[in-house]
Order: structure tokens, then sequence, then C-alpha cells
């Protein structure tokens, strides 16, 4: 209990030192832990994507539309077991800021997507009503939603305003499941776009196929594609994780620095720390000197270092931890449904632990080697 | 020659008292041999002590005595094994301290010396209790013996009542009692005191040399006294001079 206790006593000898000192690896750890959240939720997408499912698209860009004749070709392509297919609406619900993803489906659509659940009763009123709409629970509490409710959306690739009955709100099988999407029919969409633009009509944004056998996936991929080389519209075919991936390459760069910002927050406080550690050592040397004329070893200064740069960084990664359960709350409720699947993993906290017990150890590593090679002599002319 | 006598030195363990007066013949604790310290700056040899020679009893009170820079702090530094020589032997109870390692030598002086530094020296987060029971984390006593021999050693020196007070809340007295009762809770050999009475006032200085004196006179605890003090070296059974590092007659 003595070197606890010492150890305790020492650290907060200075109170103010030391709570500027916590405070900054709390931020620093909350920081860390945020950053690296928000590149996990970038990735959510594609970690959460099944290995046997396939997403078509036209090969030029995701732009560009797909003849709805090609549902039954691909049907037939060997290894394919179901197809599905969906639009992206890209409507706005009353206020630009209040963005979330918006897809218009087909009936199958469910069928490819277990994940997503949904009462029966709901999933048949959403099938029988062609205005009906899903929508996932996360998106449906932040606007108080219920089902029955009526959504108004107003198009921007689809002008107009297009209003939705709530039939059905889902949940996700997993803790990783995407519950901030709102579905509607396909048909709905494409009878008004017969009327108001008919050569728009009967095209798909993404044709989504379930594979017989996931390992499949490059074979069936390959046969799709060569289904529709050399004609009008040819086809990309990938794995739904590849398709993913490929959202997330667009903003790599960034991520690649909000990667790296994250480390260098923890390289700045493990230099605030150390700098700490060395002033906090550098005033003890009498005392260390003490201690080793008194028979006390060279280690156990190091360790007395040791210990209470570790305690004191490990008092301030908890804290730091625990912090940023709130501030990700915050976050997410700031960012809306822009990214989805925004939550603090295990290993993120892992690492934030880690990264604050990294903080103690290199902090003290040169005062405690310094500390440990003083000679008793010259420390003890440090005092008085 | 009277036979040493085993007596209790109040903390729970045997010493050994001599009797009489300085007259008698008594073990030589240390045996100081040609002993010299040099200090190396850049091509210059700095000499601080050169061929010192001397012998201290057991149980005597030796006070040495110097102007500034004489050698006399370096000369109780090495008898204390915080410092090495450059040369010479150092024999502490038989031991030539001068051959031992950093470890071993750590080891020697967590059993052998009690130190009472100038400026107290004590730990500031640590209570009275706490700073004498320092020394005793080193062996292995359980708590209630340790708690046991803490208690009497703070009696020893009239500080019971402030058992649980921190450094900041003592005097200067007081301090520089707790870190006497701290060198004696480990019965240790012999005791070095490097101007202990140099950071009090006239009338705390009287009673810490008086502790002292009891200390030598009836548990025989052997001193050794680095001191400017004319005062404090009339304490002393015997008075050591340095000058410029080397003993003066």
């Amino acid at each position: 209990m003595f070197v606890p206790l010492l150890v305790l006593r020492n650290a907060f000898r200075h109170k103010l030192r030391t709570t500027l000192t916590v405070v900054g690896i709390i931020v620093a750890i909350t920081a860390f832990g945020l950053l690296r959240t928000i590149v996990d939720a970038w990735y959510a997408g594609a970690n959460a994507s099944s290995a046997a499912r396939l997403v078509t698209r036209s090969s030029v860009s995701l732009v560009f539309l797909l003849p709805l004749n090609y549902a039954p070709k691909i049907r037939q392509v060997p290894g394919v077991e179901s197809v599905a297919w969906a639009n992206w609406f890209g409507g706005v619900y009353i206020d630009e800021r209040n963005f979330f993803a918006q897809f218009a489906i087909s009936p199958s659509y469910l069928d490819l997507y277990p994940e997503f659940v949904l009462k029966d009763a709901e999933r048949k009123a959403f099938l029988a009503d062609r205005v009906g709409a899903l929508a996932g629970r996360k998106l449906a509490d932040k606007y108080g939603w219920k089902i029955g409710d009526q959504i108004p959306l107003r198009g921007t690739i689809y002008p107009g305003t297009w209003t939705f009955t709530l039939r059905g709100i889902y949940d996700g099988a997993e803790e990783g499941t995407d519950t901030s999407t709102f579905f509607f029919h396909f048909d709905y969409l494409n009878e008004a776009i017969k009327r108001q633009f008919p050569r728009r009509a009967d095209q798909a944004g993404v044709f989504i196929e379930q594979l017989r056998n996931p390992e499949d996936a490059a074979a069936v991929s390959a046969a799709i594609d060569a289904t529709f080389r050399n004609s009008l519209a040819e086809t990309l075919t990938e794995t739904e994780k590849a398709f993913q991936l490929g959202f997330v390459a667009m903003s790599e760069a960034i991520l690649l620095a909000i990667q790296a910002v994250s480390y260098v927050v923890i390289v700045i406080i493990m230099a605030v720390m150390a700098n700490t550690m060395a002033m906090t050592a550098r005033e003890r040397y009498g005392e260390y000197a003490t201690f080793k004329a008194l028979g006390f070893g060279n280690g156990f200064v190091a360790m007395l270092i040791f210990a209470e740069s570790l305690g004191i960084a490990l008092f301030g990664g908890l804290l730091g931890v625990a912090f940023t359960f709130p501030m990700a709350e915050l976050f997410a409720s700031t960012v809306g449904s822009i990214l989805s699947g925004f939550r603090i993993s295990e290993e993120t906290i892992v690492m934030q632990l880690v990264a604050a017990l990294v903080i103690g150890v290199v902090a003290a590593a040169v005062p405690a080697w310094n500390a440990a090679r003083v000679r008793i002599v010259d420390g003890l002319r440090a005092i008085g | 020659m009277t036979e040493p006598r085993a007596a209790d030195s109040g903390i729970g363990i045997e010493t050994h008292v001599h009797p009489g007066t300085a007259i008698d013949v008594q073990p030589r604790l240390v045996e100081i041999r040609g002993l010299s310290k040099y200090y190396v700056r850049g091509d210059q040899v700095i000499p601080v002590l050169v061929d010192i020679d001397l012998v201290i009893d057991a149980g005597e009170f030796i006070a040495l005595m110097g102007p500034s820079g004489s050698g006399k702090s370096t000369l109780l530094n090495l008898i204390a094994g915080i410092d090495k020589p450059s040369s010479g032997e150092i024999l502490v109870g038989g031991v030539d301290i001068a051959t031992l390692s950093d470890a071993d030598l750590a080891l020697w002086r967590a059993s052998h010396i009690g130190f009472i530094f100038q400026f107290y020296n004590l730990m500031p987060v640590l209570t009275a209790f706490g700073n004498v029971e320092l020394p005793l984390q080193l062996t292995s006593l359980s708590r209630s013996e340790r708690r046991e021999r803490v208690e009497t050693a703070l009696a020893l020196v009239g500080l019971s009542d402030r058992a649980t007070h921190l450094p900041n809340e003592l005097s200067g007295g007081q301090q520089q009692r707790v870190a006497i009762a701290r060198a004696l809770i480990t019965d240790p050999t012999l005791i070095v005191a490097d101007e202990p009475t140099g950071d009090l006032d006239r009338t705390t200085a009287e009673e810490i040399l008086a502790l002292l004196e009891r200390l030598n006179d009836e548990i025989g605890k052997t001193i050794i006294m680095v001191t400017h003090d004319p005062k404090a070296a009339e304490k002393a059974h015997r008075l050591v001079h340095l000058e410029k590092g080397v003993l003066a007659d």
C-alpha cells in the first residue's frame, strides 16, 4: 500500500498541473476515439455488406441508369438466386439539412435484405400500398415518425412533391445494420416518370443480385457483365462490399487525413505529458536522492515515475473513453444520417486505452532514466 | 577493558553500549586508509580529499569541522556510502564499502547508516509516521511490527502527538526530530549528520544537539557529524579538522 499511496499523493501534489494534464489527455483520447469512430462509420456500409449480394450498375457511371428489362436477363445468369432493383431518389424532407438516403425499390428488394427486420403486418401493409413507405428505426425516431404518418419529400432529381404513407419501421438484425434509410415503391416512381418524362421511365439505378453461393461472386459478376457487353448500356457488377468501398474511396484522402490527425493528437499530448513528467522529476531529484541514500534502488525511483505517469495517463484515458460516448452521440445527432452506423467499436475503446498506456510509458521513459542515474550527492545538492 | 553490553535501544533492537568514557578501548567501527577523492573537469584534476587516514571507534561522537570546501561533507558522504572514493579503503564494521557494487551499497546503507540532513529531506507527501517508517519498507517486517517501531521512535524524539502531521505542518525542529527518528528506525551501525542544526535557530539547535547527545550517551550510537557550529562541536567527543582536503592536527 505504501507505493500506491506515495504515487497517488505525488500525482496530486501539484493539483493544477495534474488536473490540466488529465484534461489534456481526456481531450486527446476523446478526439482519438471520435475520429476513429468517424472513419469506422465511413466504412460501416462496406462492413455491413453481405458476401452473398452483388450490385450491377452502369459501367460508365452510377449516374447513368440501366434498362429495367435487364432484370429477367440477369435472373437467367447461372448462380443468381434472385434480382431486385433500386433507384436513388435524393429528395428533400422539409429542409436540405435533413439529409437521409431514399430509394425506390422493387417488391423483391426486402427479400434480399433479411437484416432489415420488419413486422409481417407492416411488410404486408407496405406491399399493399402503392404510396406506402418504410423507414429505419433511427430515421423514424429522429423525426418522430409513426406508422400512418404522411411523409412529404420534395424531389430534386424527380421534380414535384411526393407524399408517402409510412407503413412500416424496420429494425436492424445486428447492431451495425443501418436503420436510417427511407424506402418506397419503384413502381410508384416509375408510373409518375412515365407520365412526366417518358424517356426516363423503366430504368433502374442499380440491380442487386442474391447469389446461390457466395464463392461464385467473381464468376457470376463476370457472367452478368458479359451478358451486356457491347450493348448501349454496359454494366459493371461487383460485390456489395466493393460497391460500398467505391463510395469510401472517393473520400480516401479525407479518411487518411482524419486517421493521421487522430494519431497526431496522441503524439501532441504525449509531448505535453513528457514535459510534465520531466518537470516533475527534476523538481524531485532531492527526494529521489534521499530515497537512494536510504537504500532504495535506482529501479524503485524509476518505478515511482513510471507509476505516476501511467496513473495520470490511464486516469485521463478512462475518462476520455467515457466522454467519447456522449461526444459521439452529439456528433451523430449533428451529422444526421450522412454517417449511419456511427457507433464506438470495442476495438476503438481498446485502442484508446492502449494510447493512454503508451502516453504514460513514453512520457515517463526519459525522466525515469535520468532520475535513476542521478548521483545521490548531486541530487542532495538540489535540496536547500 | 569493560565488555560491551547489549541493551534495548527502545526501538526493540539490541544495541551494544560502551559503558565508559572515550578513553575505553573499543572495537574500531570505521577505518579509513589512504582515502582520496578527485573530480575531473576536462583536463583538470581537482583534489577534494588527499590521503586521509582516520579511525572512529564504536560509540564515538565525532565532529568533522573545517572551512567551506575543505572536504568534510565529501568525507561524510564517502563514509556513509553515498559516494565512492577515487582511491583508498573505507572499512565500516570490517566491510570495505569502497569495493561494493551500487546495488550492494544500497542494501548496506539501508541496514547500517542512518542519515540526518541539514534540510531534513523528509518526503513532503508522507506524514511524520510515514517518513519514519520509510526505511522499514525495505525490511520484511510486518505492518504491525513496523507500526510498533515507528511509534517507539517517535516517542523517543518526543513527537508521538505529531505522527499524522505532514512535514509542512511541522516546525523546523520537529522536522529534524522526525528525520532523527527515521535515522534510528533500522538501528543502524552509524548515524551520519550533515549540518543537522544548519537550518535551525539557536534554541531548536540546542534541542537537536541534546537529542543527538542522548542517542550517543544512552543508546551508544556512533555519530559522525559535519558542522560549522562550534557549539555543536562541543557535544562531540572528538573534533576532526579538515583543511583543503587533508586532516589538520
